[in-house]
């Protein structure tokens, strides 16, 4: 029987909810392991993916903090796969399905929910982006719709459909197949799915140093003492490039920003699905507690503080009123940031290297959460099998120096911009 | 945060634009060796303290800025004016 | 009276009746009350519903920390939910409602929840609703179906979906020093950095200066702390250098020194005066900042102490002391500290009866046992609260309690009391000093966390920083303010402050552990043991807790309970509670406005960019429609036409006669300075130094990594003098990249650059007839071949303005730009439209605007969308090879020169059908049956030149597929159709009509 049921709940509260057991153990490291995964995010989904797809289960996931600290708990839990360019809508697309099934996968509801996200248009110009991404979406198997102002209205009750906005809204494309899912329980499902596979995930073990023969990576030395492995795995977000020159890697095309987000006060019922503002960066959800999730735009300088500033916090909130002026009259409950692994296109690297016995898991700007499940399993396969899935095949390190650039924005080497 | 320019006085960081790393090195203009551009392109030091880097009083004078500002407290230790100090040094950031 | 008022005592202004309702019903308070005073005072003990098991709940505190007292205000007709009832003042007409309650307060249908109890404990919607593996209810569709119900479930008060009708306003402000919180201690602190003549702004989020001083019944300086507060305030009113701002909750500490604050305006007023806005949204600049922000008093956590009736003991002092309320007639005292001695003192000064002090301690200050002889009765030390009975509180009951132990014995004794008042000991209000400096300091003594080490320019005193009493805090205000202004303390003596000496440390006791539900976040329902059960499932660290059992996440941010809940953690790991971890607080202290934030951008988001002749398009008939920030015409609409007939009736007069286009939007930079053709070379990627004065030349732009950054014409109006144009929506961009250039890698250059787009209005005149419009209005100048020759430009004057006129041509046709000082835009447009009266000219929208470009294949931002190359849109004949430029190292990387990237082709309906922007391209398939995409359509029309529906489109492979058949596939709007690949030169080729 699975250990998370309705019976098992109902078992369990009999007997004053004494039996449940930790949901992954507390293991000192081992001395050494066949593969080491740094960072307690997409690390979590590739040691359950390297154990469950490749057999290979003596892996260390190594958190610095406390497991879900970085992004992967910090971020607007927004699924979706509503991309542009071939690449991305093959890989993103992918990863939807991963989630679809993904609570009855870890047996652990991560709770996705498919409410769909819907991509406001403003002007004419606009219109035709958003239809020309639609399509590319229908064309590479995916799902979208196209709804016009009047339907707009009636799907979410209180978007400015006015004339009189200032930027008046056109159209709108909706992914129905898009929704949110509750981070933590992501991050919690793959450590506790992991777990019960063998794997050991340390907590409070921050990297300090890497091992090395010659070029070749054979360890890492961390805050819990020296942790050998046949293979290290880098899947740390905002601090890659940190970690890079822990081993001798300079500079490379990552930068890292902060992005902040920001919840309201928990209200009943009030708006279904995701959405986005096109009249600047926005997107918008509700979460199950009744909070209004949504977030902007980077404050927009390199930053490794998980802190933002005021400037954006105001052009966010004047954004989210002209999107819904209702929610003028609604209060901001909290506010955070993150440090965003922003590359140099704005798609990330998932690829064997830069260093032999190196596998990099990285640039995942601000669209990560969504990819944890396709990041996990192609990264695991990348590691196993040291060539790449055919969904992260075009997720190289070299695609800059070559010029084979996956640049959904069009904004050029500006990371700031993506 | 709070810039201090040297031409309109101590601004907020809403008047400024962000223009990144001020550490790169354009190769000269006829040079083709591609991993010079791409390191000038799309490489980044990105380090975690203090960084030197443009930003444009967009709001104000226009001119660029470089800053010396810390990554990990968004503290600014130093701010000049950009043309100035790499004409003085020939260009080279 | 109302039942509950004490007869004299409080501030309130009784004088003063006010009207109010509650769920409809209609109650009276004072001016001065707040909406739980004056429910209090009405005898009202139900308040809301919790948020998991609509457990009634009541009045819990009197401030910012208010877990249970949520209501709905109703007010300019629209909602405004989860307000505090503490925190809401009443005025007349003032409507509340209660929330997260169906059908009535009194009477909630979702408290069946609490049936469930065990199974609803902590995180168990992980562990459940996920459904079939298999079936109709496999994949995510069993959860979505729960979770509608959660949904419904979850949420506190409703929202509405009206706009908001306030209006909001944005304030910036300067001072020396900032003082965040006006008890005693930022009161003598504010003094003491005003009179050294700095400036000073005081903010208090309580609509009364003087914090404790208003509720603690001492004296300050021989007269009562409320009266000395009161004149200090207007001793700091009366000086100009100090700004005091009542109402005012600062709530974010920002980089360098930048606070953010909430002026609540006009909440408390019936009909705030016209001009008033709601609420004030405040960024203050401060050089130093004194934070006097006090501390927060924090409950004990035991078996029912959830229930209505059961409030903080400081709380229940202020309603007494401050608001003349008794929150009961029989009021026991529960606590492990000195504190609510002095509660319990005062309650019974204002009428009530005391009928109990349960103290966990055994042995209690002498100070304390003189309150409790005030207080009419003797302490029961050594005793704890194991349990509450009633629907609103009748009773409770008390066991022998060991505080070293944790042990209960003896036997249970039922005390009978309609209120019970809780202390567990302080907690300084840290939030603000968290938010600017490192990790919060745990007191072992205080059994509470000191503020941390400052990371921004702040000091801290009074309650804050561990002051114990009110003479402390005057003396740590006063030299926090005069430390802030780096001044001398004022000579004058200290007031006096009488006030008992209590043992200022509580006995570590958090909970008692008793039969029954014991909450710790009362707000979310998070109970002692689903701490526990956290710890059981390893979710251990502080952020763990937080989130696993949502603990310190609802409206009140944990204020009262995250000291309790990290002790109970604490316990469980065996570890001292700083081992746990301390919560980071983050922005906002307490909830702020949306509205206030966005302020005056609230209905002007970003502002409009009109051209002169704005006006003379909507006249006309102009269906304006957004280009980036400017509006222009989209079409000319003439009665009863439709926008392809408008579009096709204003692209054929062209092609036929003459048409007239706005084109003031255009970017213009002016580009000037003895190397100014050198620095054009190096930005474009064809040459520039070689244009002859007098003379345009179209110009392309690549990014460093050589992709398309925009195209336009450059002018050369003398030899270092040129005038750049760039498309209307790159203008910006363009200029930045110009300024980047210039300032950062070639600093040497001498070149100026000014953005001129805003200084000149334009006017592109196209067809056939287009000289003889200009020549009928044009002095100053020839027009023929050889005064201006394509690509030439004068200079003249129409109608006495002076102009300058390029002949160039996006339309394919004979064209003239005219531009003249944006001044005189409206006045030379209409000169030119009366000249062309004779040749009826048509003035013409975007829409012609694109069919004559896409006729001749001109390529816009939807072409250059930032992934295209020069050789993608067949530019590359623009590309010199003599010169290094920007781009030009990087744009022959393999990606970039690959065969199979998508390229500029011509497309032509064969069904006679629009193609649609943003369609893509298969070579096969169906709606049915997608085949795969070889491109897209970037712009189409209704070409009247051709008689047929064209687009231009990038597809794989470009001109190799000219000549091919492929289909047009647009399954977003059902629209499938054959096309011919062309090249996208569909009009005139050679170019004969504008060179003729």
């Amino acid at each position: 029987m699975a250990e998370y049921s309705a019976l098992a709940l109902i078992r369990n509260a009999f007997s004053g909810n004494r039996d449940w057991k930790p949901a992954w153990r507390k293991p000192d490291p081992k001395p050494a392991y066949d593969v080491i995964i740094i960072g307690g995010g997409h690390g979590l989904a590739t040691a359950y993916y390297l154990a469950k797809e490749h057999g290979i289960t003596n892996v260390a996931v190594l958190e610095k903090g406390w497991l879900g600290s970085g992004n992967i708990g910090r971020n607007t839990t927004i699924v979706r796969s509503n991309y542009l360019l071939p690449e991305s809508i093959r890989f993103y697309d992918f990863s939807v399905k991963m989630w679809e099934n993904l609570s009855h996968e870890l047996n652990y509801n991560v709770m996705f929910s498919q409410r769909g996200i819907l991509n406001l248009a403003h002007s004419p110009a606009q219109a035709d982006d958003y239809i020309r991404r639609g399509n590319a979406m229908l064309h590479g198997g995916g799902d979208a719709e196209w709804l016009t102002p009047a339907e707009i209205a009636r799907k979410v009750p209180g978007v400015d459909v006015s004339g009189s906005a200032r930027f008046p809204v056109v159209g709108g494309l909706l992914q129905p197949r898009a929704g949110t899912a509750r981070h933590d329980a992501v991050a919690w499902g793959y450590a506790r799915a992991a777990d019960r596979r063998g794997v050991d995930i340390i907590e409070n073990c921050e990297v300090v140093g890497f091992l090395r023969e010659g070029d070749r990576i054979i360890g890492v030395s961390t805050t819990r003492g020296e942790i050998r492995a046949g293979k290290v795995g880098v899947a740390v977000a905002g601090s890659t490039s940190r970690l890079l020159k822990l081993a001798g890697i300079e500079q490379f095309p990552i930068e890292s920003h902060v992005l902040q987000a920001f919840v309201s006060e928990s209200i009943k019922p009030y708006v279904d699905c995701v959405v986005t503002f096109g009249g600047g960066h926005l997107y918008m959800s509700q979460s199950d507690k009744g909070g209004l999730v949504f977030g902007g735009d980077l404050d927009g300088y390199n930053s490794y503080a998980q802190r933002g500033n005021l400037p954006l916090v105001e052009e966010v909130m004047s954004e989210f009123v002209a999107m819904f002026p209702a929610v003028a009259r609604l209060r901001l409950l909290r506010s955070w940031g993150g440090v965003m692994d922003m590359s140099m296109d704005g798609s990330p690297i998932i690829a064997k290297g830069p260093l032999p016995g190196m596998y990099l898991n990285c640039g995942w700007c601000y669209g990560g959460f969504k990819a944890t499940p396709a990041s996990g399993f192609s990264f695991a396969w990348t590691i196993a099998k040291d060539e790449p899935h055919p969904i992260n095949a075009p997720y190289t390190l070299s695609r800059f120096e070559r010029g084979i650039i996956i640049d959904e924005k069009g904004q050029g080497p500006t990371p700031k911009l993506h | 945060m709070l810039i201090s320019c040297p031409y309109c006085g101590p601004r907020d960081l809403s008047e400024f634009s962000y223009q990144g790393d001020a550490s790169r090195m354009r190769p000269d203009a006829a040079s083709t060796d591609i991993k010079a551009w791409h390191d000038y392109v799309y490489n980044r030091p990105n380090p975690a303290g203090p960084h030197r880097e443009y930003w444009q009083h967009t709001a104000g004078c226009r001119a660029h800025l470089i800053v010396t500002r810390d990554t990990l407290t968004h503290e600014i230790h130093e701010v000049t004016f950009a043309r100035a100090a790499l004409r003085a040094v020939g260009g080279r950031p | 009276m109302s039942p509950r008022r004490a007869r004299s005592g409080g501030l309130i202004d009784r004088g003063r009746a006010i009207s109010f309702t509650f769920d409809g019903k209609a109650y009276t308070g004072h001016a001065g009350d707040t909406l739980a005073s004056a429910l209090l005072a009405n005898g009202v003990t139900l308040f809301g519903r919790s948020f998991k098991y609509h457990r009634p709940r009541g009045v819990y505190t009197a401030g910012v920390d208010e877990p249970n007292a949520l209501v709905t205000v109703l007010k300019d007709g629209v909602r405004e939910p989860n307000i505090p009832a503490t925190l809401l003042e009443i005025h007349d007409g003032l409507e509340a409602d209660s929330q997260n309650r169906f059908p009535s307060l009194d009477f909630d249908l979702n408290a069946v929840n609490q049936l469930g109890g065990p199974l609803f404990s902590a995180g168990f919607y992980y562990k459940t609703f996920m459904g079939p593996v298999m079936g109709p209810l496999k994949g995510t569709r069993f959860w979505m179906f729960c979770e509608h119900f959660i949904r419904r479930a979850a949420g506190l008060g409703r929202a509405g979906y009206e706009k908001d009708p306030a209006r909001y306003e944005r304030m910036n402000a300067f001072c020396d020093v900032l003082v965040i919180g006006s008890g005693p201690a930022g009161l003598m602190a504010a003094e003491a950095a005003a009179l050294a003549g700095k400036r000073v702004i005081l903010a208090e989020q309580e609509p009364r200066l003087g914090g404790t001083a208003n509720w603690s019944g001492e004296t300050i300086g021989g007269v009562s702390a409320a009266d000395w507060a009161e004149a200090m305030a207007e001793k700091l009113a009366a000086m100009d250098n100090v700004r005091l701002l009542a109402r005012t909750t600062v709530w974010g500490y920002y980089d360098g020194n930048n606070l953010a604050a909430l002026e609540r305006v006009a909440d408390h007023l019936a009909t705030a005066p016209r001009g008033l806005p709601r609420h004030r949204h405040w960024s203050i600049r401060a050089a130093k900042v004194v934070l006097a922000t006090g501390a927060l008093e924090r409950p004990i956590v035991f078996p029912g102490n959830d229930r209505p009736g059961v409030m903080l003991a400081g709380a229940a002092m202020r309603y007494a002391n401050e608001f003349g309320v008794l929150p009961g007639e029989r009021i026991a005292v529960f606590t492990n500290n000195d504190s609510a001695y002095r509660a319990a003192a005062a309650l019974r000064k204002a009428g009530a009866a005391i009928v109990a002090i349960i103290d966990v301690r055994q042995d209690i200050s002498a100070a304390a046992r003189k309150l409790a002889e005030e207080a009419g009765v003797a302490p029961l030390t050594g005793h704890a609260v194991v349990g509450t009975a009633g629907k609103r509180l009748a009773k409770i009951s008390a066991q022998r309690f060991d505080a070293a132990t944790g042990r209960l014995s003896g036997d249970v004794r039922p005390i009978e009391v309609d209120c019970l008042a809780v202390s567990g000991g302080w907690s300084p209000a840290i939030h603000l000093a968290s938010q600017a400096g490192g990790s919060p300091v745990w007191d072992e003594k205080l059994s509470a966390f000191l503020p941390p080490e400052p990371t921004q320019d702040w000091l801290g005193a009074g309650a804050l920083t561990g002051a114990a009493t009110t003479a402390e805090a005057l003396s740590a205000g006063r030299r926090a303010g005069s430390a802030a202004v780096g001044a001398e303390a004022p000579s004058s003596a200290l007031p006096e402050a009488a006030s008992p000496t209590l043992d200022p440390f509580p006995a570590p006791v958090f909970e008692i552990k008793a039969k029954g539900k014991a909450f710790v976040d009362l707000q979310h329902d998070v109970t002692a043991d689903d701490i526990r059960l956290a710890h059981r499932e390893g979710f251990v660290s502080v952020e763990h807790l937080k989130r696993y059992t949502t603990l310190g996440m609802a409206t009140d941010q944990g204020k009262t309970s995250n000291v309790p809940g990290l002790a109970i953690m604490a316990e469980a790991r065996g570890l001292p509670i700083d081992r746990v971890g301390a919560t980071r607080f983050r922005p906002p202290f307490a909830p702020v406005s949306i509205g206030s934030l966005a302020a005056e951008t609230h209905r002007h988001l970003k502002p409009d960019r009109l051209t002169p002749m704005h006006d003379w398009h909507v006249e006309r008939g102009g269906r304006m429609m957004p280009a980036g920030l400017w509006h222009r015409p989209m079409i000319y609409g003439e009665l009863g036409e439709t926008v392809e007939q408008a579009y096709i009736r204003e692209a054929a007069a062209v092609r036929r006669s003459v048409g007239i286009c706005d084109v003031s939007t255009l970017g213009k930079i002016a580009v000037k300075g003895p190397d100014a053709a050198e620095f054009l070379d190096r930005v474009y990627t064809n040459v520039f130094s070689t244009l002859p004065i007098g003379k345009a030349r179209y110009g392309l732009m690549l990014r460093e990594d050589g992709i398309v950054l925009d195209d336009g014409t450059t002018w050369r109006l003398g030899e270092h003098d040129f005038l750049m144009t760039t498309t209307t929506a790159n203008a910006g961009k363009v200029m930045q990249h110009l300024e980047y250039l210039l300032d950062i890698v070639w600093p040497e250059l001498r070149v100026h650059l000014t953005s001129v787009t805003d200084q000149w209005a334009g006017a592109s005149v196209a067809g056939p007839n287009a000289r003889k419009v200009l020549e009928a209005c044009i002095t100053g100048t020839g027009l023929d071949d050889a005064a201006l020759p394509f690509m030439g430009i004068v200079h003249g004057a129409i109608d006495d303005v002076p102009v300058m006129i390029c002949r160039l041509s996006f339309s394919g046709e004979l064209a003239y730009e005219v531009y003249c000082g944006a001044g005189h835009g409206l006045h030379v447009w209409e000169a030119l439209v009366e000249a062309g009266a004779p040749y009826g000219i048509v003035p013409y929208g975007l829409e012609a605007l694109g069919t004559l470009r896409i006729e001749k294949g001109h390529v816009t931002g939807a072409e250059m969308d930032g992934r295209t190359t020069a050789r993608d849109l067949y530019l590359d004949w623009m590309l010199s090879k003599k010169k290094p430029f920007v781009g030009s190292a990087l744009m022959d990387r393999e990606g970039l020169i690959d065969r199979n990237r998508i390229r500029l082709v011509g497309l032509i309906s064969l069904d006679g059908q629009p193609l649609g922007g943003g369609a893509h391209i298969v070579e096969k398939g169906s709606l049915d049956d997608l085949g795969a995409s070889i491109g897209h359509v970037t712009a189409f029309c209704y070409s009247p030149a051709l008689q047929k529906y064209i687009g231009l489109a990038l597809v794989k492979g470009g001109k190799a597929r000219h000549g091919t058949r492929a289909f047009v596939s647009d399954p977003l709007r059902r629209r499938f159709g054959p096309v011919e690949i062309v090249s996208h030169h569909f009009f005139d080729p050679e170019g004969r009509r504008m060179h003729g």
